[in-house]
Protein backbone atom coordinates (compact mmCIF):
# COMPACT_ATOMS: atom_id res chain seq x y z
CA UNK A 1 0.00 0.00 0.00
CA UNK A 2 1.20 3.64 -1.29
CA UNK A 3 1.55 6.71 1.21
CA UNK A 4 -2.67 7.69 2.85
CA UNK A 5 -3.43 11.07 1.36
CA UNK A 6 -5.75 13.57 2.22
CA UNK A 7 -7.83 13.78 -1.12
CA UNK A 8 -11.54 14.92 -2.30
CA UNK A 9 -14.11 11.43 -3.26
CA UNK A 10 -14.49 13.24 -6.67
CA UNK A 11 -10.83 13.99 -7.53
CA UNK A 12 -10.35 9.86 -6.55
CA UNK A 13 -12.74 9.08 -8.83
CA UNK A 14 -10.84 10.55 -11.43
CA UNK A 15 -7.60 9.02 -10.04
CA UNK A 16 -8.71 5.67 -9.85
CA UNK A 17 -10.38 5.43 -12.96
CA UNK A 18 -6.65 7.14 -14.44
CA UNK A 19 -5.34 3.81 -12.47
CA UNK A 20 -7.55 1.41 -13.81
CA UNK A 21 -6.57 2.23 -17.31
CA UNK A 22 -8.84 4.41 -18.47
CA UNK A 23 -7.63 6.34 -21.41
CA UNK A 24 -11.06 8.18 -22.35
CA UNK A 25 -13.10 10.89 -20.21
CA UNK A 26 -16.20 12.56 -21.90
CA UNK A 27 -18.22 14.80 -20.12
CA UNK A 28 -19.79 18.24 -19.21
CA UNK A 29 -19.79 20.18 -15.98
CA UNK A 30 -22.25 19.83 -13.21
CA UNK A 31 -22.06 20.43 -9.47
CA UNK A 32 -21.49 18.72 -7.26
CA UNK A 33 -19.20 16.18 -9.50
CA UNK A 34 -17.24 18.96 -11.70
CA UNK A 35 -13.74 17.99 -10.06
CA UNK A 36 -13.64 14.77 -11.80
CA UNK A 37 -13.16 16.86 -15.04
CA UNK A 38 -11.03 19.33 -13.29
CA UNK A 39 -8.63 16.47 -12.31
CA UNK A 40 -9.70 14.41 -15.79
CA UNK A 41 -9.13 17.37 -17.67
CA UNK A 42 -4.95 18.10 -15.60
CA UNK A 43 -4.17 14.48 -15.50
CA UNK A 44 -5.38 12.59 -19.15
CA UNK A 45 -2.75 14.44 -21.19
CA UNK A 46 -0.40 13.39 -19.04
CA UNK A 47 -0.81 9.82 -19.53
CA UNK A 48 -1.58 9.74 -22.97
CA UNK A 49 -5.24 10.12 -22.57
CA UNK A 50 -8.07 11.73 -23.84
CA UNK A 51 -10.18 14.17 -22.52
CA UNK A 52 -12.93 15.59 -24.21
CA UNK A 53 -15.56 18.54 -22.57
CA UNK A 54 -18.44 17.73 -24.68
CA UNK A 55 -21.27 20.35 -26.10
CA UNK A 56 -23.51 18.19 -23.91
CA UNK A 57 -24.33 15.47 -21.75
CA UNK A 58 -26.03 13.75 -24.95
CA UNK A 59 -22.94 14.37 -26.83
CA UNK A 60 -20.53 13.13 -24.35
CA UNK A 61 -22.69 9.85 -23.72
CA UNK A 62 -22.73 8.93 -27.49
CA UNK A 63 -18.60 9.79 -27.48
CA UNK A 64 -18.39 6.72 -24.69
CA UNK A 65 -20.11 4.54 -26.98
CA UNK A 66 -18.19 5.19 -29.72
CA UNK A 67 -15.05 4.60 -27.36
CA UNK A 68 -16.24 1.87 -25.55
CA UNK A 69 -16.93 -0.35 -29.44
CA UNK A 70 -13.29 0.64 -30.32
CA UNK A 71 -12.78 -1.69 -26.84
CA UNK A 72 -10.79 1.25 -24.81
CA UNK A 73 -11.76 1.82 -21.12
CA UNK A 74 -13.94 5.15 -20.66
CA UNK A 75 -15.94 7.01 -18.10
CA UNK A 76 -18.57 9.37 -18.28
CA UNK A 77 -19.65 11.35 -15.39
CA UNK A 78 -22.38 13.70 -14.33
CA UNK A 79 -25.33 14.72 -11.92
CA UNK A 80 -28.62 14.20 -11.81
CA UNK A 81 -29.86 16.28 -14.44
CA UNK A 82 -27.00 15.82 -16.55
CA UNK A 83 -27.64 11.87 -16.21
CA UNK A 84 -31.07 12.37 -17.47
CA UNK A 85 -29.93 13.96 -20.52
CA UNK A 86 -28.02 10.37 -20.95
CA UNK A 87 -30.67 7.91 -20.52
CA UNK A 88 -31.21 7.45 -24.13
CA UNK A 89 -27.02 6.74 -24.84
CA UNK A 90 -27.06 4.92 -22.19
CA UNK A 91 -29.96 2.45 -22.95
CA UNK A 92 -28.65 1.81 -27.09
CA UNK A 93 -25.35 0.61 -24.82
CA UNK A 94 -26.96 -1.13 -22.54
CA UNK A 95 -28.50 -2.71 -25.97
CA UNK A 96 -25.37 -2.93 -27.90
CA UNK A 97 -23.49 -4.59 -24.95
CA UNK A 98 -20.68 -1.80 -24.33
CA UNK A 99 -18.62 -2.18 -21.39
CA UNK A 100 -18.47 1.88 -19.87
CA UNK A 101 -18.72 3.41 -16.61
CA UNK A 102 -21.19 6.10 -15.76
CA UNK A 103 -20.73 7.97 -12.56
CA UNK A 104 -23.64 9.83 -11.00
CA UNK A 105 -23.54 12.13 -8.08
CA UNK A 106 -27.09 12.53 -7.13
CA UNK A 107 -28.32 16.12 -6.12
CA UNK A 108 -32.05 16.70 -5.33
CA UNK A 109 -34.47 16.94 -8.32
CA UNK A 110 -37.17 17.07 -9.38
CA UNK A 111 -35.98 19.08 -12.45
CA UNK A 112 -33.43 21.23 -11.81
CA UNK A 113 -33.72 20.64 -8.34
CA UNK A 114 -30.66 21.66 -6.38
CA UNK A 115 -27.38 21.24 -5.82
CA UNK A 116 -26.88 19.43 -1.69
CA UNK A 117 -27.01 15.68 -1.43
CA UNK A 118 -29.81 13.14 -2.61
CA UNK A 119 -30.49 9.61 -2.94
CA UNK A 120 -33.66 10.33 -5.53
CA UNK A 121 -32.13 8.45 -8.67
CA UNK A 122 -32.16 5.34 -7.14
CA UNK A 123 -35.14 4.12 -9.44
CA UNK A 124 -33.60 5.67 -12.34
CA UNK A 125 -30.15 4.03 -11.89
CA UNK A 126 -31.72 0.07 -10.81
CA UNK A 127 -34.72 0.25 -12.68
CA UNK A 128 -34.13 1.43 -15.94
CA UNK A 129 -34.16 5.02 -16.20
CA UNK A 130 -33.74 4.42 -20.37
CA UNK A 131 -36.47 2.52 -22.32
CA UNK A 132 -35.75 -1.56 -22.92
CA UNK A 133 -34.90 -4.35 -20.99
CA UNK A 134 -31.73 -3.23 -19.50
CA UNK A 135 -30.04 -3.07 -16.21
CA UNK A 136 -26.61 -1.75 -15.27
CA UNK A 137 -24.59 -2.64 -11.95
CA UNK A 138 -24.84 0.42 -9.52
CA UNK A 139 -22.24 0.28 -6.82
CA UNK A 140 -23.09 2.80 -3.82
CA UNK A 141 -19.75 3.52 -2.08
CA UNK A 142 -19.98 5.35 0.92
CA UNK A 143 -16.57 6.47 2.04
CA UNK A 144 -13.19 7.96 -0.60
CA UNK A 145 -11.21 4.62 0.04
CA UNK A 146 -14.44 2.39 -1.45
CA UNK A 147 -14.91 5.31 -4.37
CA UNK A 148 -11.50 4.42 -4.86
CA UNK A 149 -11.57 0.44 -4.82
CA UNK A 150 -15.21 0.28 -6.62
CA UNK A 151 -14.34 2.89 -9.38
CA UNK A 152 -11.44 0.11 -10.17
CA UNK A 153 -13.92 -2.54 -9.75
CA UNK A 154 -16.61 -1.14 -11.78
CA UNK A 155 -14.11 -1.11 -15.26
CA UNK A 156 -13.27 -4.79 -14.51
CA UNK A 157 -17.18 -5.91 -14.09
CA UNK A 158 -17.97 -3.77 -16.87
CA UNK A 159 -15.18 -5.24 -19.49
CA UNK A 160 -15.91 -8.85 -17.70
CA UNK A 161 -19.35 -9.22 -18.59
CA UNK A 162 -19.75 -6.25 -21.47
CA UNK A 163 -21.81 -4.00 -19.07
CA UNK A 164 -22.76 -0.63 -18.32
CA UNK A 165 -21.05 -0.05 -14.50
CA UNK A 166 -22.83 3.04 -12.67
CA UNK A 167 -21.36 4.67 -9.88
CA UNK A 168 -23.48 6.05 -7.47
CA UNK A 169 -22.64 8.85 -4.70
CA UNK A 170 -24.17 12.25 -3.50
CA UNK A 171 -22.45 16.00 -2.84
CA UNK A 172 -21.39 14.35 0.55
CA UNK A 173 -19.25 11.64 -0.85
CA UNK A 174 -17.90 13.56 -3.90
CA UNK A 175 -16.77 16.91 -1.76
CA UNK A 176 -15.55 15.54 1.27
CA UNK A 177 -11.56 14.72 1.87
CA UNK A 178 -10.97 11.93 3.71
CA UNK A 179 -7.61 9.52 3.78
CA UNK A 180 -7.13 7.37 0.66
CA UNK A 181 -4.62 4.87 0.11
CA UNK A 182 -4.28 3.65 -3.05
CA UNK A 183 -2.79 0.16 -4.14
CA UNK A 184 1.02 -0.19 -5.62
CA UNK A 185 -0.74 -1.64 -8.41
CA UNK A 186 -4.41 -2.36 -9.03
CA UNK A 187 -6.02 -5.03 -9.69
CA UNK A 188 -6.90 -4.60 -12.80
CA UNK A 189 -8.87 -7.36 -14.89
CA UNK A 190 -7.83 -7.90 -18.68
CA UNK A 191 -10.70 -9.20 -20.96
CA UNK A 192 -9.81 -10.07 -24.26
CA UNK A 193 -12.11 -8.20 -26.70
CA UNK A 194 -12.30 -9.67 -30.21
CA UNK A 195 -16.08 -8.09 -30.70
CA UNK A 196 -15.06 -4.78 -30.51
CA UNK A 197 -14.52 -2.55 -33.35
CA UNK A 198 -11.05 -1.86 -34.16
CA UNK A 199 -9.68 -2.27 -37.75
CA UNK A 200 -10.65 -6.04 -39.71
CA UNK A 201 -6.31 -5.30 -40.78
CA UNK A 202 -8.28 -7.46 -44.00
CA UNK A 203 -8.02 -10.63 -41.45
CA UNK A 204 -11.25 -11.23 -40.18
CA UNK A 205 -14.88 -10.66 -40.94
CA UNK A 206 -16.40 -6.77 -39.76
CA UNK A 207 -17.28 -6.39 -36.21
CA UNK A 208 -20.72 -4.34 -35.63
CA UNK A 209 -21.81 -2.86 -32.62
CA UNK A 210 -25.38 -2.47 -32.85
CA UNK A 211 -28.35 -2.10 -30.87
CA UNK A 212 -30.69 -2.28 -33.63
CA UNK A 213 -32.78 -5.73 -34.33
CA UNK A 214 -35.87 -5.50 -36.84
CA UNK A 215 -36.93 -9.04 -36.89
CA UNK A 216 -38.54 -10.01 -33.92
CA UNK A 217 -36.93 -13.79 -33.50
CA UNK A 218 -33.63 -12.07 -33.42
CA UNK A 219 -34.63 -9.57 -31.03
CA UNK A 220 -36.05 -11.85 -28.56
CA UNK A 221 -33.12 -13.99 -28.92
CA UNK A 222 -30.87 -10.81 -27.94
CA UNK A 223 -32.91 -10.28 -25.30
CA UNK A 224 -33.12 -13.64 -23.83
CA UNK A 225 -28.63 -13.18 -24.19
CA UNK A 226 -28.74 -10.06 -22.02
CA UNK A 227 -31.29 -11.43 -19.16
CA UNK A 228 -28.98 -14.64 -19.11
CA UNK A 229 -25.99 -12.55 -18.52
CA UNK A 230 -27.55 -10.21 -16.16
CA UNK A 231 -28.83 -13.21 -14.42
CA UNK A 232 -24.96 -14.27 -13.97
CA UNK A 233 -24.17 -10.90 -12.43
CA UNK A 234 -27.14 -11.77 -9.67
CA UNK A 235 -25.23 -14.89 -8.92
CA UNK A 236 -21.66 -13.56 -9.05
CA UNK A 237 -21.83 -9.75 -8.30
CA UNK A 238 -23.58 -8.94 -5.14
CA UNK A 239 -21.88 -6.71 -2.64
CA UNK A 240 -22.90 -6.01 0.75
CA UNK A 241 -21.97 -5.36 4.43
CA UNK A 242 -23.95 -6.40 7.29
CA UNK A 243 -22.88 -5.08 10.99
CA UNK A 244 -24.41 -6.12 14.32
CA UNK A 245 -27.13 -7.77 12.57
CA UNK A 246 -27.06 -11.29 14.69
CA UNK A 247 -29.32 -10.69 17.40
CA UNK A 248 -30.51 -6.95 16.42
CA UNK A 249 -33.44 -5.17 17.63
CA UNK A 250 -34.17 -3.82 14.85
CA UNK A 251 -32.08 -3.98 11.61
CA UNK A 252 -31.47 -0.33 9.69
CA UNK A 253 -30.61 -0.31 5.92
CA UNK A 254 -28.44 2.64 4.14
CA UNK A 255 -26.68 2.96 1.18
CA UNK A 256 -23.99 5.51 0.74
CA UNK A 257 -23.81 8.57 2.74
CA UNK A 258 -27.06 7.76 5.13
CA UNK A 259 -24.85 4.15 5.92
CA UNK A 260 -22.69 6.46 7.31
CA UNK A 261 -25.15 8.15 9.53
CA UNK A 262 -26.78 5.05 10.91
CA UNK A 263 -23.34 3.79 11.93
CA UNK A 264 -23.75 6.61 14.60
CA UNK A 265 -27.05 6.15 15.00
CA UNK A 266 -25.93 2.01 16.62
CA UNK A 267 -23.43 3.79 18.86
CA UNK A 268 -26.21 6.10 20.31
CA UNK A 269 -28.61 3.22 20.15
CA UNK A 270 -26.17 0.45 21.98
CA UNK A 271 -26.13 3.59 25.34
CA UNK A 272 -29.72 3.18 24.99
CA UNK A 273 -29.83 -0.03 25.08
CA UNK A 274 -31.56 -0.74 21.86
CA UNK A 275 -29.31 -2.91 19.71
CA UNK A 276 -29.72 -1.43 15.35
CA UNK A 277 -28.18 -3.25 13.02
CA UNK A 278 -27.18 -2.53 9.53
CA UNK A 279 -27.48 -4.00 6.21
CA UNK A 280 -25.65 -1.83 3.99
CA UNK A 281 -26.58 -2.74 0.02
CA UNK A 282 -22.68 -1.76 -2.04
CA UNK A 283 -24.40 -3.08 -5.31
CA UNK A 284 -27.83 -1.54 -5.56
CA UNK A 285 -28.61 -3.85 -8.31
CA UNK A 286 -27.85 -6.28 -8.06
CA UNK A 287 -29.70 -6.20 -4.94
CA UNK A 288 -28.47 -7.65 -1.84
CA UNK A 289 -31.67 -10.21 -1.65
CA UNK A 290 -29.88 -13.08 0.10
CA UNK A 291 -28.33 -11.15 3.15
CA UNK A 292 -31.90 -9.94 3.74
CA UNK A 293 -32.94 -13.34 3.18
CA UNK A 294 -30.57 -13.90 5.95
CA UNK A 295 -31.62 -11.77 8.65
CA UNK A 296 -35.69 -11.52 7.75
CA UNK A 297 -36.47 -13.20 11.07
CA UNK A 298 -34.14 -11.77 13.35
CA UNK A 299 -35.22 -8.21 14.12
CA UNK A 300 -38.96 -6.89 14.87
CA UNK A 301 -38.52 -4.50 11.80
CA UNK A 302 -36.88 -3.23 9.21
CA UNK A 303 -36.19 0.74 8.83
CA UNK A 304 -34.80 2.02 5.10
CA UNK A 305 -33.29 5.34 5.40
CA UNK A 306 -32.86 7.10 2.46
CA UNK A 307 -32.82 10.58 0.74
CA UNK A 308 -35.31 10.46 -1.22
CA UNK A 309 -39.10 9.72 -0.32
CA UNK A 310 -39.22 5.89 -0.73
CA UNK A 311 -37.31 4.42 -3.28
CA UNK A 312 -34.74 1.53 -2.40
CA UNK A 313 -37.02 0.42 0.80
CA UNK A 314 -39.41 -1.39 -1.98
CA UNK A 315 -36.29 -3.70 -2.87
CA UNK A 316 -35.92 -4.17 1.29
CA UNK A 317 -40.00 -5.25 0.68
CA UNK A 318 -39.64 -7.19 -1.93
CA UNK A 319 -36.49 -9.21 -0.26
CA UNK A 320 -38.18 -9.45 3.54
CA UNK A 321 -40.89 -10.59 1.57
CA UNK A 322 -43.74 -10.24 4.30
CA UNK A 323 -42.02 -11.94 7.16
CA UNK A 324 -41.47 -8.89 8.99
CA UNK A 325 -42.85 -4.74 8.90
CA UNK A 326 -40.45 -3.10 6.79
CA UNK A 327 -40.30 1.12 7.82
CA UNK A 328 -39.43 4.15 5.59
CA UNK A 329 -37.55 7.21 6.62
CA UNK A 330 -36.30 9.73 4.16
CA UNK A 331 -35.50 13.39 3.87
CA UNK A 332 -35.67 15.09 0.76
CA UNK A 333 -34.85 18.46 -0.88
CA UNK A 334 -31.12 18.15 0.60
CA UNK A 335 -31.91 18.00 3.96
CA UNK A 336 -30.36 14.98 5.67
CA UNK A 337 -31.43 13.16 8.84
CA UNK A 338 -29.64 13.59 12.00
CA UNK A 339 -28.61 11.31 13.78
CA UNK A 340 -31.14 12.07 16.43
CA UNK A 341 -33.71 12.12 14.22
CA UNK A 342 -33.08 8.44 12.94
CA UNK A 343 -32.92 7.54 16.74
CA UNK A 344 -36.54 8.79 17.76
CA UNK A 345 -37.67 6.83 14.28
CA UNK A 346 -36.22 3.61 15.50
CA UNK A 347 -37.78 4.27 19.39
CA UNK A 348 -41.12 5.03 17.71
CA UNK A 349 -41.11 1.75 15.54
CA UNK A 350 -39.91 -0.08 18.31
CA UNK A 351 -42.59 1.33 20.88
CA UNK A 352 -45.42 -0.17 18.27
CA UNK B 1 -8.93 13.57 23.36
CA UNK B 2 -11.33 11.08 21.49
CA UNK B 3 -13.29 12.71 19.10
CA UNK B 4 -13.15 16.02 18.17
CA UNK B 5 -15.63 17.49 15.78
CA UNK B 6 -15.10 20.95 14.47
CA UNK B 7 -17.09 23.72 12.15
CA UNK B 8 -14.79 26.88 10.90
CA UNK B 9 -17.02 29.63 9.04
CA UNK B 10 -16.74 32.68 7.68
CA UNK B 11 -16.87 34.23 4.90
CA UNK B 12 -15.29 33.19 1.42
CA UNK B 13 -11.52 33.89 0.79
CA UNK B 14 -10.54 34.02 4.41
CA UNK B 15 -8.49 30.46 3.94
CA UNK B 16 -11.71 28.63 5.85
CA UNK B 17 -11.53 25.71 3.49
CA UNK B 18 -7.89 25.84 3.64
CA UNK B 19 -7.82 26.13 7.57
CA UNK B 20 -9.69 22.89 7.73
CA UNK B 21 -7.70 21.12 4.89
CA UNK B 22 -4.64 21.94 7.05
CA UNK B 23 -6.32 20.79 10.43
CA UNK B 24 -7.51 17.39 9.04
CA UNK B 25 -4.16 16.34 7.26
CA UNK B 26 -2.24 17.04 10.69
CA UNK B 27 -4.52 14.63 12.42
CA UNK B 28 -4.32 12.22 9.12
CA UNK B 29 -0.67 12.19 9.83
CA UNK B 30 -1.11 11.86 13.40
CA UNK B 31 -2.87 8.10 12.49
CA UNK B 32 -6.44 9.23 13.38
CA UNK B 33 -9.44 9.12 11.25
CA UNK B 34 -10.02 12.16 9.55
CA UNK B 35 -13.29 13.58 7.45
CA UNK B 36 -13.60 17.12 5.62
CA UNK B 37 -16.41 18.84 4.27
CA UNK B 38 -17.00 22.12 2.98
CA UNK B 39 -20.20 23.48 2.43
CA UNK B 40 -21.07 23.96 -1.21
CA UNK B 41 -24.91 24.38 -1.34
CA UNK B 42 -26.85 27.64 -1.99
CA UNK B 43 -25.13 29.64 1.02
CA UNK B 44 -22.26 29.61 -1.14
CA UNK B 45 -23.32 31.85 -3.27
CA UNK B 46 -24.08 34.18 -0.35
CA UNK B 47 -20.14 34.40 0.15
CA UNK B 48 -20.08 32.65 3.42
CA UNK B 49 -17.93 29.80 3.81
CA UNK B 50 -17.51 26.61 6.21
CA UNK B 51 -15.99 23.30 6.66
CA UNK B 52 -16.69 20.55 8.86
CA UNK B 53 -13.73 18.71 10.50
CA UNK B 54 -13.57 15.39 12.24
CA UNK B 55 -10.73 14.10 14.23
CA UNK B 56 -10.91 10.74 15.87
CA UNK B 57 -9.36 7.92 17.29
CA UNK B 58 -12.39 5.74 16.01
CA UNK B 59 -13.70 5.43 12.45
CA UNK B 60 -15.59 8.33 11.43
CA UNK B 61 -19.34 7.77 10.82
CA UNK B 62 -21.09 10.85 9.51
CA UNK B 63 -19.38 13.80 7.89
CA UNK B 64 -21.75 16.42 8.78
CA UNK B 65 -21.66 17.53 12.21
CA UNK B 66 -24.77 17.93 14.32
CA UNK B 67 -23.01 18.94 17.65
CA UNK B 68 -19.41 20.83 17.38
CA UNK B 69 -16.81 20.11 19.87
CA UNK B 70 -15.34 23.67 18.99
CA UNK B 71 -16.26 26.18 16.40
CA UNK B 72 -14.08 28.86 15.18
CA UNK B 73 -16.05 31.95 13.86
CA UNK B 74 -14.58 34.80 11.43
CA UNK B 75 -18.00 36.70 10.86
CA UNK B 76 -21.16 37.42 12.44
CA UNK B 77 -23.15 35.46 10.91
CA UNK B 78 -21.66 32.18 11.45
CA UNK B 79 -21.27 32.95 14.98
CA UNK B 80 -25.15 33.38 15.25
CA UNK B 81 -25.74 30.15 13.11
CA UNK B 82 -23.42 27.80 14.69
CA UNK B 83 -23.23 28.99 18.40
CA UNK B 84 -26.04 26.88 19.19
CA UNK B 85 -24.54 23.64 17.85
CA UNK B 86 -21.05 23.14 20.04
CA UNK B 87 -21.91 20.97 22.74
CA UNK B 88 -21.61 22.09 26.75
CA UNK B 89 -17.90 22.16 28.20
CA UNK B 90 -17.21 23.24 23.86
CA UNK B 91 -14.62 25.81 23.08
CA UNK B 92 -15.74 28.83 20.82
CA UNK B 93 -12.65 30.88 18.59
CA UNK B 94 -13.66 33.99 17.73
CA UNK B 95 -11.62 36.43 15.22
CA UNK B 96 -12.30 39.44 17.44
CA UNK B 97 -11.03 42.04 14.56
CA UNK B 98 -14.18 40.81 12.40
CA UNK B 99 -16.92 39.81 15.17
CA UNK B 100 -17.44 42.34 17.75
CA UNK B 101 -20.98 40.26 19.13
CA UNK B 102 -20.32 38.66 22.06
CA UNK B 103 -21.56 34.64 22.62
CA UNK B 104 -24.83 34.30 25.06
CA UNK B 105 -23.45 30.73 26.03
CA UNK B 106 -22.14 30.30 29.44
CA UNK B 107 -21.41 26.77 29.50
CA UNK B 108 -18.73 26.57 26.65
CA UNK B 109 -15.06 28.23 26.62
CA UNK B 110 -14.75 31.42 24.77
CA UNK B 111 -11.32 32.88 23.21
CA UNK B 112 -11.52 36.27 21.23
CA UNK B 113 -8.67 36.80 19.50
CA UNK B 114 -7.79 39.45 17.16
CA UNK B 115 -6.31 37.33 14.58
CA UNK B 116 -6.85 39.23 11.37
CA UNK B 117 -5.55 42.43 12.79
CA UNK B 118 -2.37 40.19 14.07
CA UNK B 119 -2.17 38.80 10.76
CA UNK B 120 -2.71 41.76 8.43
CA UNK B 121 -0.08 43.51 11.30
CA UNK B 122 2.35 40.42 9.56
CA UNK B 123 1.65 40.93 6.14
CA UNK B 124 -0.53 38.70 5.34
CA UNK B 125 -4.56 38.34 6.34
CA UNK B 126 -4.49 34.59 5.35
CA UNK B 127 -2.39 34.28 8.82
CA UNK B 128 -5.90 35.11 10.78
CA UNK B 129 -6.85 31.05 10.20
CA UNK B 130 -3.59 30.01 11.06
CA UNK B 131 -3.89 32.23 14.62
CA UNK B 132 -7.35 30.73 15.07
CA UNK B 133 -6.47 27.34 14.87
CA UNK B 134 -3.02 27.89 17.37
CA UNK B 135 -5.68 28.90 19.81
CA UNK B 136 -7.67 25.21 19.10
CA UNK B 137 -4.45 23.52 19.45
CA UNK B 138 -3.77 24.87 22.62
CA UNK B 139 -7.22 24.59 23.79
CA UNK B 140 -8.12 21.39 22.70
CA UNK B 141 -4.71 19.12 22.15
CA UNK B 142 -6.58 17.96 19.60
CA UNK B 143 -3.12 17.36 17.02
CA UNK B 144 0.45 18.64 18.35
CA UNK B 145 2.13 21.55 17.28
CA UNK B 146 5.41 19.42 15.24
CA UNK B 147 2.22 17.38 13.17
CA UNK B 148 0.19 21.03 12.22
CA UNK B 149 3.80 21.99 10.94
CA UNK B 150 4.31 18.76 8.55
CA UNK B 151 0.61 19.55 7.85
CA UNK B 152 1.33 22.87 6.43
CA UNK B 153 4.40 21.58 4.44
CA UNK B 154 2.30 19.34 3.24
CA UNK B 155 -0.80 20.74 1.78
CA UNK B 156 1.41 23.98 1.07
CA UNK B 157 2.37 23.83 -2.58
CA UNK B 158 6.16 24.52 -2.62
CA UNK B 159 6.32 27.73 -3.95
CA UNK B 160 4.72 28.88 -0.37
CA UNK B 161 6.79 27.02 1.69
CA UNK B 162 8.92 30.39 2.28
CA UNK B 163 5.57 31.43 3.93
CA UNK B 164 5.85 28.69 6.32
CA UNK B 165 8.23 30.42 9.25
CA UNK B 166 5.88 32.98 9.29
CA UNK B 167 2.80 30.60 9.81
CA UNK B 168 4.35 29.28 12.46
CA UNK B 169 4.53 32.60 14.27
CA UNK B 170 1.65 32.91 13.74
CA UNK B 171 0.44 29.62 15.00
CA UNK B 172 2.46 30.20 17.96
CA UNK B 173 0.80 33.65 18.73
CA UNK B 174 -2.13 32.05 18.74
CA UNK B 175 -1.29 29.28 20.95
CA UNK B 176 -0.02 32.01 22.95
CA UNK B 177 -2.82 34.31 23.15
Amino acid sequence: MGEKLLMKGNEVIAEAAIRAGCKHYFGYPITPQTEIAHYMAKKMPEVGGTFVQAESEIAAINMVYGAASAGVRVMTSSSSPGISLKQEGISYAAGAELPAVIVNIVRCGPGLGGILPAQCDYFQAVKGGGHGDYKMVVLAPSSVQELYELTVEAFNISDKYRQLTMIMGDGVLGQMMEAVEFKDQENIVNVDKPWATTGTGMKREHNTIQSIYIQPEVLEQHNKKLQEKYKLIEENEVRVESYNCEDADIIVTAFGTTARIVNNVIKMAEKEGIKVGLIRPITLWPFPVKEFEKYAEVPKAFLSVELNAGQMVEDVRLSVNGKRPVYFYGRMGGMIPSQQEILDQIKQILNK
Amino acid sequence: MKNQDIIIAGFGGQGILSAGRILAYAGMLENKNVSWLPSYGPEMRGGTANCSVIISDEAVGSPIINIATSLIVMNGPSLDKFEKMVSSGGVIIIDSSLVEKVPERKDVDIYRIPATKTALDMGNATFATIVLLGKLIAATNIVSKESFEEALKKTLPAKKHYMIPDEIKALEYGMNY
